[in-house]
């Protein structure tokens, strides 16, 4: 068994309406099993209202399923009496900076959990020194949040989880309010973490570059997941995607748009350095074929044209989104 | 319009009085608003206002912070002096029409003017150089006895720590929102005050939406992290009274009692 796992697992959310025994019930997530490995790096992807986040929620007992099994490191989360066990070994991160620093001060907002885990105070100090230099961001300690960026605050908000010594993070759109400086940043550190700590990282995105170094990927759609596997398997099935309403990244985007057109390109190419290198193999391929220069040259502008193509597509749907 | 409030601002620096446990600089902060109101004569006054220059040096803090809480009551001031002015009787020194101006009304303005304005100084100076969360860790641990009649007092004070922390950032939106409906065309500035109210309710509406979209937020993220209540939790700063406290403590109530003195003697 996994870090986390979920056998048939779903939720329900009441809606009240106009008297009391007007309920609604609303079924956010259904049918969900899920095992995940320790030391992974999951990426959770899915459209507006699919039920990434109550899947996030569940992980930290934030929910309580209404049907099936949730077990974080093998407890129960259903029939642990003291919730705030579960939440240390999974820690979570929001998608607002604003609204997850509690402290008015970086280092004290880092304490936080600790103090709440009931930690010796010498020991908060050690952990808080430690996580704050694990996210790069011990020379603010003493600011206030106030007067941090975007990426800065949401470093320090991954700073306060890590200083629980979760085995587990879970970030909700950890990214989704900032700039794309922000967002490496904050990128960075997750690897980071996930690399040299060992820590498990699940994340819910909307931004696809940020996916394609995941070990395992899980698509939901409408409270299910379904699909599920590693990057290159998920992005070979650019139909399938778009009918989920997903994006694709912008790589995986042109090479699917290149291969339209018809040049020879391999389904799931996830980086610019693959692309690169698969074009030039073609290209070689080509050059060896016995063929006259001008057949070539046509080719090569006809990938061009297609790539300018796809491109401007690609821009059109960027402009779409905002 | 918003950024004059100085009430939890800390202003990080070196200083001695960054340095002094906060419970003793909230109950010297309590000793001094009571002994602003306490003295009356000059040379009363003349003491406060040597004790207060010498906080401010101490405390390294630059002086025009301070002022910016002054600012935030500069209404407040002038409605207090201005009442205190007219409507004290005594000995006039100038009349016209109904109004009048008397001697002890001007000496009692001063008087008031003064006392608010050190009183707002006098606690800028704490919350300067105090966070606000040792500052509610010093009132937990202050009002902490109350716990035996079963007062939440932990939780309060976590409650004031978090309205601290989310004042500046509700300012803003605040701001924010007002600039958003006065491009729509919305109206703050004229008008009588029924309708000035009236014109309020597009900034209360979202603020408030706002408002507690942020507490249902921050409860989520702190229960994420493990609060569970004051049960069982520890503490990264916890207080510890250090000799320098002791002495500060000394001085403080000799400050009271000279202050005590200068009243009995009207001086
Ligand atoms: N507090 C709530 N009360 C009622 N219904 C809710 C609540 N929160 C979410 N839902 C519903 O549950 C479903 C799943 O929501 P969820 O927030 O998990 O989606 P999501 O995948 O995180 O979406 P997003 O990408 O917008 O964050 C949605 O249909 C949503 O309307
Ligand atoms: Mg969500």
């Amino acid at each position: 068994m996994g870090i986390i796992k979920s056998v048939k697992l779903a939720f329900d959310y009441l809606k009240y309406g106009e008297d009391e025994s007007d309920v609604q019930k609303v079924r956010a997530i259904d049918d969900v099993t899920i095992d995940i490995e320790k030391g992974d790096f999951i990426a959770i992807l899915g459209h507006n209202g699919s039920g990434k986040s109550t899947l996030a929620k569940h992980m930290n007992a934030l929910l309580l399923p209404t049907e099936g099994t949730m077990w974080v490191d093998g407890i129960d989360t259903a029939k642990e009496p003291e919730l705030w066990k579960v939440r240390q070994k999974a820690g979570m991160v929001f998608q607002n900076p604003d609204n997850q620093i509690i402290g008015s001060i970086v280092e004290e907002d880092v304490g936080f959990g600790p103090e709440n885990m009931g930690v010796p105070t010498d020991e908060i100090w050690t952990r808080v020194e430690e996580s704050l230099t694990k996210v790069g961001m011990i020379k603010h300690r003493d600011k206030s949040p106030n007067r941090l960026s975007g990426g800065q605050k949401q470093r320090v908000a991954i700073a306060g989880v890590v200083a629980m010594r979760p085995d587990c993070i879970v970030l909700d759109e950890p990214t989704a309010m900032l700039d794309p400086n922000g967002r490496q940043e904050v990128l960075r550190t997750v690897s980071e973490l996930n690399e040299k700590e060992n820590v498990t990282v699940i994340l819910i995105t909307h931004y696809m570059e940020e996916v394609i170094h995941a070990d395992h990927v899980f698509v939901m759609d409408s409270g299910h997941v379904v699909m599920q596997g590693t990057p290159r398997e998920i992005f070979s099935q650019v139909d399938r995607l778009k009918k989920l309403h997903l994006d694709v990244p912008q790589v995986t985007e042109l090479a699917y748009e290149l291969k339209k057109s018809g040049i020879d390109l391999p389904d799931g190419i996830l980086t610019k350095e693959e692309l690169v290198e698969e074009l030039l193999r073609v290209s070689e391929k080509m050059k060896s074929k016995p063929q006259s220069k001008g057949t070539r040259s046509e080719k090569t502008s006809g990938g061009n044209k297609a790539s300018g193509k796809a491109r401007k597509k690609s821009n059109e749907r960027e402009g779409t989104k905002k | 319009m918003f950024k004059d409030v100085t009430i939890g601002q800390y202003y990080p620096a070196d200083s001695i009085l960054h340095k002094l446990d906060p419970r003793v600089k909230f109950l010297g902060t309590v000793i001094f608003i009571v002994s602003v109101f306490l003295v009356r004569g000059f040379a009363g006054y003349a003491f406060v206002t040597a004790v207060l220059v010498t906080l401010i040096a101490l405390s390294k803090v630059p002086f025009r912070f301070m002022l910016k809480g002054l600012r935030a009551i500069l209404i407040i001031l002038c409605i207090t002096m201005i009442f205190n002015m007219f409507l004290t009787p005594g000995e006039v020194i100038f009349q016209k029409w109904i109004f009048k101006i008397t001697r002890e009304g001007v000496i009692q303005a001063v008087r008031m003017g003064v006392r608010l304005a050190y009183l707002v100084i006098g606690s800028s100076i704490m919350t300067l150089t105090t966070t606000p969360n040792q500052l509610t860790d010093a009132m937990e641990s202050l009002f902490s006895p109350l716990k035996v009649v079963h007062a939440p007092v932990h939780e309060i004070a976590m409650m004031m720590s978090i309205a601290l922390r989310f004042i500046p950032i509700l300012m803003e939106e605040t701001d924010k929102i007002m600039k958003a409906q006065i491009a729509r065309g919305a109206d703050f500035e004229s008008g009588g005050i029924v309708k000035r109210i009236m014109n309020m309710i597009p900034l209360l509406v979202p603020l408030f939406v706002s408002a507690f979209r942020r507490a249902n937020d921050l409860a989520m993220a702190m229960e994420a992290r493990c609060y569970h209540g004051g049960e069982g939790r520890t503490q990264m700063k916890p207080l510890k009274y250090s000799g320098r406290d002791i002495v500060a403590y000394i001085l403080i109530f000799g400050f009271l009692a000279a202050c005590i003195f200068f009243r009995i003697t009207r001086l």
